[in-house]
């Protein structure tokens, strides 16, 4: 039991969703337009009914195109926007998510996983999405995408999300599943402790919208209210934000879009890393999996098994050093995810030389325990 | 408004790009006259521009933009007026992002949202080679309709007033009154909308000898009104109806934690299927369960699955209990299952044959006779009080906590009691538990 400062144990039952939600408020998110769609109805209902009594502003919008656009013309105006939908919704999500990279505008997309393709099942748990956030929109530029692996995640990560958004002026996705977002599961207060909301970095008074030089350096928010005038496209452009056709002007944007992300990998990078040095094995898990990873892992323990378990939050960009260093000495890489192995295909990138074995299921159901130590 | 810095002009010094003859720039010329007439901030304008021709306007104005995709340049407005009501948003895009972006302008004339949209209209897409659009006049050739256009024009004036726009005007971009009726619609507090049909020299005009006389002649064929079809100040402004709606929404009360008191008697996971018809609080009777179990030190997690329909059919609930913390993963096999109606015995026909023999089924009256290798145990309800169906679930839960040896019976009271429990619940928990107690005698 882990008592509070108090010293009382105090333990709630929730679900995902309501931990977004709640870690969602606490980052300051004042604005949030969704459509419904299982199994994210459930953000959608609580923000509209909370949003109030917090001073910010939840609607419906008429499809999830609206939605995506109302959250971005939002922060534009200096809002704190959140989004959230499934696999049906983020297809719909894909051009403005394009928007979003190359405005260059902060914004959180909760994607609560089903099965799909296309309407699928909608009460099925997936990691469907995988892949699809990482390369949801035209032109092939990186996002960040975070991964809770538990409710305490569910919230702390949501505070994440909204820090990195703004730290890096870009969509980040929060990427879960219906399970951890519709399942009750109890949870310790004294592990989902308020954090208070993230700081803005302060913009120039003057000077322009954007900036792409130094190429990894990213220009603070300027927005619409400010007492300036403020510019945003989704054309390539130049630093003032006006249409250009000059090579040199598009390069330079287009190499910052990538280099302010992928400069940065190691500030984004969360893996949580339960290593033995000397272990043969090593489970890289995330999302939902992640449970029957760590039970495998200690299943596999007492059975005198030499064991590392790394569990990736940040899925994207990929955390190379922190799986490179996991990896180090093992002889195989077992990962467990609800898709065909979409995960798997990097680690294999990544670590050519080891063994890599996938658990896959795409029944809707979650991956069990024995599942992995078979693998292993 | 504040008025800070008013310009003579709010254009910058760039010069326009467009055809000679295109419309375009005549219609940003009135923008400018009706913004130097309102005197407003230039900074506090933002002007959100569309894709095509008319999506390059923004470039031209000393004012703040926001270019964004084709046909969702409302949804962006919206959301800028949402987050920040004291912004004037004009929003300029063509007839090819009224059309593609039809929901939209629905919506905003719907809601009658504060911001002013200019809709640019030369009847065909003109940037990328004059293909037709939602408001070509039918016969017209364009480059998707090379023997004629087949389809009817959108009236989407008609539609936005018989929506709820509140200021709806349509006419030429050769209009005098033209600058007059966008300061009006600047100055309207609700959605305002700007029909403007104009000339597409570079495309409509070459292809079928069209004219500004034919502008109006085809305005008037359809029988499409031109003027101030509609001004409805009264009608509630969408932003500010959403923020003192709001306001009179009490907080949502928040899930209370709870710390534990009871000691409870399970020593290893355990998995407690419910399963009963939609209607019967089977999901209610879970989560007082759940929170029993967390009363008493345990942890819980709890998983429904019912039909779409949700008035309808099956409604089961899966709890699993445990003095660890829960960990989704793989399938628990059910230790114990509470059958409560046909409906939830019939969708776990399969659960209930290859459940394993240490099992057990409680299950009522009537619904006894079903092929499991588990214990079957049948729970007799009281003469009286009667339980009533939504009562049952809960009965049968305070009735397996007798029978199984999970937690103190008293938690589940406390739970109860702790929620605030309406008439009638605490004695269906009385009336379960004395079900049980027969049942284990």
């Amino acid at each position: 039991m882990a008592p509070d400062s108090g010293g009382v144990v105090r333990r709630e039952l929730i679900d995902g969703c309501t931990a977004i939600v709640r870690g969602a408020l606490d980052a300051g998110c004042d604005f949030f337009a969704g459509y419904p769609i299982t199994p994210a109805s459930t953000i959608l209902g609580m923000m509209v009914r909370q949003m109030p009594s917090s001073g910010g502003v939840a609607v419906q919008g008429e499809d999830e195109i609206a939605s995506i656009g109302m959250c971005i013309g939002a922060v534009s105006a200096g809002a704190r926007a959140m989004t959230a939908t499934s696999g049906p919704g983020m297809s719909l999500y894909s051009e403005n998510i394009g928007l979003a990279v190359m405005s260059e505008i902060p914004l959180v997309v909760v994607d609560v996983q089903r099965l799909g393709p296309a309407t699928g099942g909608p009460t099925a748990t997936a990691q469907g999405d995988t892949q699809f956030v990482r390369w949801g929109t035209s032109g092939g530029y990186p996002i960040i995408a975070l991964a809770p692996a538990s409710l305490p995640d569910c919230y702390h990560l949501t505070v994440r999300a909204f820090e990195m958004a703004e730290r890096f002026r870009c969509p980040v996705f929060l990427v879960t599943d219906k399970e951890l977002g519709l399942t009750l599961n109890t949870v310790e207060t004294a592990d989902m402790e308020p954090r208070p909301a993230p700081a803005r970095p302060a913009p120039d008074a003057t000077g322009p919208p954007y900036r792409f030089s130094p190429a990894g350096g990213v220009p603070p928010l300027r927005t619409f209210g400010s007492g300036e005038v403020v510019r945003f496209t989704g054309s390539s452009h130049d630093e003032r934000a006006f249409i250009t056709k000059e090579p040199a002007t598009i390069e330079a944007l287009n190499r910052h879009l990538a280099a302010k992300i992928e400069d940065h990998i190691d500030e984004i990078s969360i893996v949580d890393v339960d290593t033995d040095p000397g272990a043969s094995t090593l489970i890289v898990s995330y999302g939902v999996a992640a449970g029957a990873a760590g039970l495998a892992a200690s299943a596999l323990r007492q059975q005198g098994r030499r064991v590392s378990s790394a569990v990736v939050k940040s899925l994207w960009p990929l955390p190379e050093a922190a799986l490179a260093a996991a990896a180090a000495g093992v002889e195989r890489i077992v990962v467990p995810e609800l898709n065909l192995g979409q995960y798997r295909r990097e680690i294999e990138r990544l670590l050519p030389a080891v063994e890599i074995r996938g658990v896959n299921r795409v029944d809707g159901c979650l991956i069990a325990p024995s599942e992995i130590v078979e693998a292993a | 408004m504040t008025v800070v810095t008013p310009l003579g002009s709010y254009r910058n010094e760039r010069p326009y790009p467009f055809c000679p003859g295109c419309g375009h720039s005549t219609i940003l010329d009135a923008l400018n006259q009706a913004l130097v007439r309102r005197r407003i901030d230039p900074a506090s304008v933002v002007i959100v521009s569309d894709i095509g021709c008319s999506g390059l306007s923004d470039e031209y104005f000393a004012t703040s933009a926001f270019h964004g995709l084709h046909g969702r340049s409302i949804t962006y407005a919206t959301g800028v007026k949402l987050a920040h009501p004291d912004l004037e948003v004009v929003v300029i895009m063509g007839d090819g992002g009224a059309g593609i972006g039809g929901a939209h302008l629905i919506s905003a004339a719907r809601r009658n949202i504060g911001i002013t949209l200019i809709v640019m209209n030369n009847l065909n897409f003109g940037m990328t080679g004059g293909q037709h659009s939602v408001t070509t006049p039918r016969g017209s050739i364009t480059a998707s309709t090379p023997f004629g256009n087949l389809e009817r024009p959108l009236d989407i004036c008609g539609t936005a007033a018989v929506n709820g726009a509140g200021y709806v005007w349509r006419g030429t971009s050769f209009d005098d009154d033209l600058p007059d009726r966008l300061a009006d619609a600047i100055g309207f507090e609700g959605f305002a909308l700007l029909d403007v049909w104009e000339l597409c020299t570079a495309y409509f005009v070459r292809r079928n000898r069209f004219s500004r006389r034919d502008l109006v002649s085809t305005l008037d064929d359809l029988g499409f009104a031109t003027g101030i079809i509609q001004n409805r100040p009264e009608v509630p402004e969408f932003a500010a109806a959403c923020r003192a709606a709001a306001a009179t929404q009490p907080p949502l009360p928040q899930p209370r934690a709870v710390t534990p008191t009871y000691q409870a008697c399970l020593d290893r996971p355990f998995t407690l299927l419910l399963a009963g018809a939609a209607g019967g609080r089977v999901r209610t009777a879970g989560r007082l369960l759940a929170t029993a179990a967390i009363l008493s030190g345990l942890y819980a997690a709890q998983s429904d699955d019912y039909p779409v329909t949700v008035r309808t059919g099956y409604s089961v609930t899966t709890l699993s209990l445990s003095p660890k913390p829960v960990v989704l993963a793989g399938a628990p096999e059910p230790d114990a299952v509470l059958l409560l109606s046909p409906e939830g015995a019939a969708k776990l026909t399969r659960t209930l044959r290859e459940l394993d023999s240490s099992a057990v089924v409680l299950t009522l009256p009537g619904l006894a006779t079903l092929p499991t290798p588990a214990t079957v145990i049948i729970l007799e309800p009281p003469e009286k009080p009667r339980l009533s169906k939504s009562d049952r679930a809960l009965a049968g839960a305070a009735a397996a906590l007798e029978l199984l040896n999970l937690f103190p019976p008293q938690a589940l009271v406390a739970a109860v009691t702790a929620e605030g429990a309406f008439a009638g619940q605490l004695e269906a928990v009385a009336a379960g538990a004395a079900m049980g107690a027969a049942a284990k005698a």
